[in-house]
């Protein structure tokens, strides 16, 4: 409430925090979409843009503008969202909420290079401040091969879309990785979004980080008593993190010849769940103090001594994937047929800090492999002494806690318990936290949060470059060792990877979880 | 997996309550809370579903509550139902006699442990309902007053006999509304002197927005009678002209500004069983609920 004699409103009197039901709504804004014809935009944002306004989170006056080099008016850009929505919406699709989204919709056509049809964008984008109330709120989606960000960016900047310091409202710009091939190549995609757009301006989206299994990590590890006695190398023998595919390089072989599953895989999903996993709690959840701990996990991170022994690769042959026959890599479309990119890759890192000193952290990934299925499991060490017969443990593993991030998401502990029955007989027995179970229907969509926290600009999901290049500098080494010669080891479509990875697991009498 | 028990006993549908779940796989595990449901014969069937479409997103065990015959044999019917077409169980009480006073002693066997507890009053409830007997078992205390005769009466009586946990689906209808306008208002708008509420005559979620937005703006809030259906038009006057959303169709809304064009925005009515989901997504005292209907009956006691 207000003083009498100064009622102008410095904050908006209708929020309070202790209003839940009152969601966070994003500012009126345009959200700028290059690369709308695109997969991803079709799949994923356009749809979990209808189900941001079905549920209510986008304000009135929120806009869309897309950009192609397609012949288009804003009538064919609204019936291609349509249809996106239609058939990819995670919500019921409703007449008067696709009016609401459709009134915002505008194209504009052009090349990149084109400087015309980017002042028209301008135009566009100018335009509808005036007319929709968006106060110079823009971000921009770069759903584009980056090979072309320096263009778009350039011609942003150009256009003076990207902005200035004196220009009203906020600009951000929104990238997808690959966030460069190298440490080299990062640095200079930072370099180049740097010029243009402040630090905090940048969203490098790692929609694995939108998941609600990772964010419920934070919860676990940070809301709870239980497991933080046990998170640390007092009590884990160590930690397996996984992102397997069944499906293989489908039409990306442009895009993955020359990268492979490491700079696809490791550098992004795997090292930032790693980090999560064993960062110390940070003081806040306020992105700094979150980054903060990540970069510092990161920084800890200790490749192995020895490459050879510690790292696998491998390349998926011909074979069979859940019952039908498969092409090898080197037979796909558009792969040349010497190619030496791996499609599994797998290494065991260390992390040097006092809570995770000696705890090996077995990263691995790869396509074509038996299912589809990425999680954290954590192994505890045995029990030191067990007061029974040899015989009456015998099938007792170790206990394990997996945080199942995709699919049907969930947690489970696995534990001993006794047999019923008159012997004392120990078998492992597994609880289970299932998201899947029934929350299916409301969990949104990683993107659907993502996009949400850009437009709300709220930054904690999203990795920093420091993280980025931290990524690289861990990578770099073992590609080096990999491209200093040999071929990645094939492995039949459809198995559980090469068996130079299961080596890597059986010199440390270790073994990988079953796929 | 549907059973029906009749003159029975809590412990023995807690048993078969338990057989079923252990013949379905064990469903227990997945509950997160318990649903008591307070209904009668005519609306049971609504609220029964209501109760398992708003479990899609809250796996609960249902327990809905008949209270039939006051007069005759003491008597208790149970349906059961395990893993059919929801999530979670739902358990179908009905009380004859004496034991429509004791309701409270056979639904508290059979709440799940370590889980918390909701009580729900579709239609008819308590005056006080943190002092019902089945209300203490309760967190959360959810009437509707809508379904009432004069529910604006009804809501000055909870209002008095408000307790935390309390809270009433003729608020949980304003949230669309006035998540619109918390947005609306993120967006400067110089000084408000005064605000209007336009809604169909009786309505209680009006009243509660008259009372959240005085409470909230600390300026005069108007409130008027319109065609419905529910709240039409909340107006804002401002310095710099008339901010207002106006729905008159109960699906579309126009906001307009001083010197921009209208815009358009959805803004659909909900039905229960999202209104329940929205409900039971916070289980904490709603402490700005509270707030309203004490500026509600501070006005209606000022008059």
């Amino acid at each position: 409430m207000n003083a009498p004699g100064d009622r102008r409103l410095a904050v908006n009197p209708l929020r309070d925090p202790r209003d839940r039901r009152i969601p966070r709504v994003a500012e009126p804004s345009v959200l700028v979409m290059f690369g709308v014809t695109g997969d991803l935009a079709q799949k994923k944002l356009l749809p979990a843009i209808y189900d941001l306004a079905n549920r209510g989170l986008l304000p009135p006056g929120f806009s869309l503008v897309g950009y192609a080099r397609r012949d288009w008016g804003d009538q064919d850009f609204a019936k291609l969202t349509n249809e996106a929505i239609r058939e990819h919406a995670r919500t019921r699709f409703r007449d008067e909420v696709w009016e609401q989204v459709r009134e915002g919709i505008r194209f504009c056509s052009g090349d990149f290079s084109d400087d015309n049809a980017f002042d028209q964008l301008a135009d566009t984008v100018s335009r509808l401040d005036a007319e929709r109330g968006t106060g110079g709120n823009r971000a921009f989606y770069l759903s584009i091969p980056p090979g072309q960000f320096p263009v778009v960016v350039k011609q942003l900047e150009r256009s003076g879309l990207s902005g200035d310091s004196v220009s009203p409202g906020w600009r951000r710009v929104v990238i997808e990785k690959p966030f460069g091939h190298d440490l080299v190549s990062a640095r200079e995609l930072n370099d180049l979004l740097a010029s243009v757009f402040p630090p905090y301006s940048v969203f490098r989206i790692d929609h694995y980080l939108g998941k609600e299994t990772v964010q419920n990590l934070l919860a676990l590890r940070f809301a709870n008593t239980l497991f933080e006695p046990i998170w640390n190398r007092g009590y884990v023998d160590h930690v397996q993190i996984t992102m397997s595919e069944d499906i293989g390089i489908g039409s990306r072989a442009g895009y993955y010849d020359g990268i492979g599953a490491a700079r696809d895989v490791i550098q992004n999903h795997l090292l930032q769940l790693l980090a999560l996993t064993v960062m110390e709690e940070p003081v806040s959840f306020h992105p700094a103090a979150l980054r903060a701990e990540k970069q510092k996990a990161l920084s800890a991170v200790q490749l192995p001594e020895d490459m050879a022994t510690g790292t696998a690769r491998g390349q998926y042959a011909a074979g069979w994937q859940g019952g039908i026959p498969v092409r090898g890599f080197l037979a796909e479309d558009g792969i040349a047929p010497d190619s030496v990119t791996e499609t599994y890759a797998a290494v065991k890192l260390g992390v040097d800090t006092r809570r995770w000193a000696g705890v090996p952290f077995y990263l691995r990934t790869g396509k074509r492999l038996a299912t589809r299925m990425t999680e954290i499991a954590v192994i505890f060490q045995r029990a030191p002494h067990l007061p029974f017969n040899a015989t009456d443990a015998r099938e007792l593993g170790e206990n394990a806690l997996v945080i199942r991030v995709q699919p049907d998401e969930g947690v489970t502990l696995r534990f001993g318990s006794k047999v019923p029955g008159s012997a004392m007989e120990v078998r492992d027995v597994n609880m289970d936290f299932a998201y899947g179970e029934s929350f299916t229907e409301s969990s949104p969509e990683a993107y659907e949060r993502l996009l949400l926290d850009v437009l709300i600009g709220d930054p904690p999901l999203f990795p920093g470059h420091e993280e980025v290049e931290l990524s690289w500098q861990i990578l770099d080494p073992i590609e080096q060792f990999w491209a200093s010669g040999g071929h990645p080891e094939a492995y039949p479509a459809g198995s559980a990877g090469p068996a130079s990875a299961d080596a890597l697991m059986a010199r440390d009498g270790r073994a990988w979880r079953r796929l | 997996m549907r059973t029906e028990l009749t003159d029975t006993t809590a412990s023995a549908v807690r048993t078969a309550l338990m057989r079923c779940c252990q013949q379905m796989g064990g469903l227990t595990t997945g509950v997160v809370l318990n649903l008591v449901v307070m209904t009668d014969e005519a609306g049971q069937y609504d609220a029964m579903k209501a109760a398992s479409q708003a479990g899609r997103e809250h796996p609960c065990q249902v327990i809905g509550v008949i209270a039939r015959k006051a007069g005759g044999q003491r008597r208790l019917d149970a349906e059961i139902a395990v893993g059919e077409n929801a999530p979670g169980q739902q358990v179908l009480l009905r009380t004859y006699g004496e034991l429509n006073e004791h309701v409270d002693s056979v639904v508290t066997p059979l709440l799940v442990p370590d889980t918390p507890v909701v009580i729900w009053w579709p239609g008819y409830a308590p005056q006080a309902p943190a002092a019902d007997p089945l209300g203490l078992l309760g967190q959360r205390r959810i009437t509707d007053v809508v379904t009432t005769e004069a529910p604006r009466e009804r809501l000055l009586q909870l209002a008095a006999g408000y307790r935390p946990g309390d809270t009433d689906l003729a608020w949980a209808r304003t949230t669309t509304w006035r998540s619109l306008l918390a947005a609306t208002l993120d967006r400067p708008p110089g000084v408000i002197f005064e605000a209007t509420v336009a809604a169909e005559p009786d309505n209680p979620s009006a009243d509660l927005m008259v009372a959240w937005l005085a409470g909230r703006l600390g300026v005069p809030v108007k409130s008027e009678i319109s065609g419905g259906p529910g709240i039409t038009e909340v107006n804002f006057d401002t310095d710099g002209g008339r901010i207002g959303i106006s729905r008159l169709d109960g699906r579309n809304a126009t906001l307009s500004r001083p010197g921009e064009p209208d815009r358009y925005v959805a803004l659909h009515r909900r039905d229960i069983a999202e209104l329940l989901a929205e409900e039971l997504r916070r289980l904490d005292p709603d402490e700005v609920y509270g707030e309203a209907l004490a500026t509600l009956q501070a006005t209606a006691g000022g008059t």
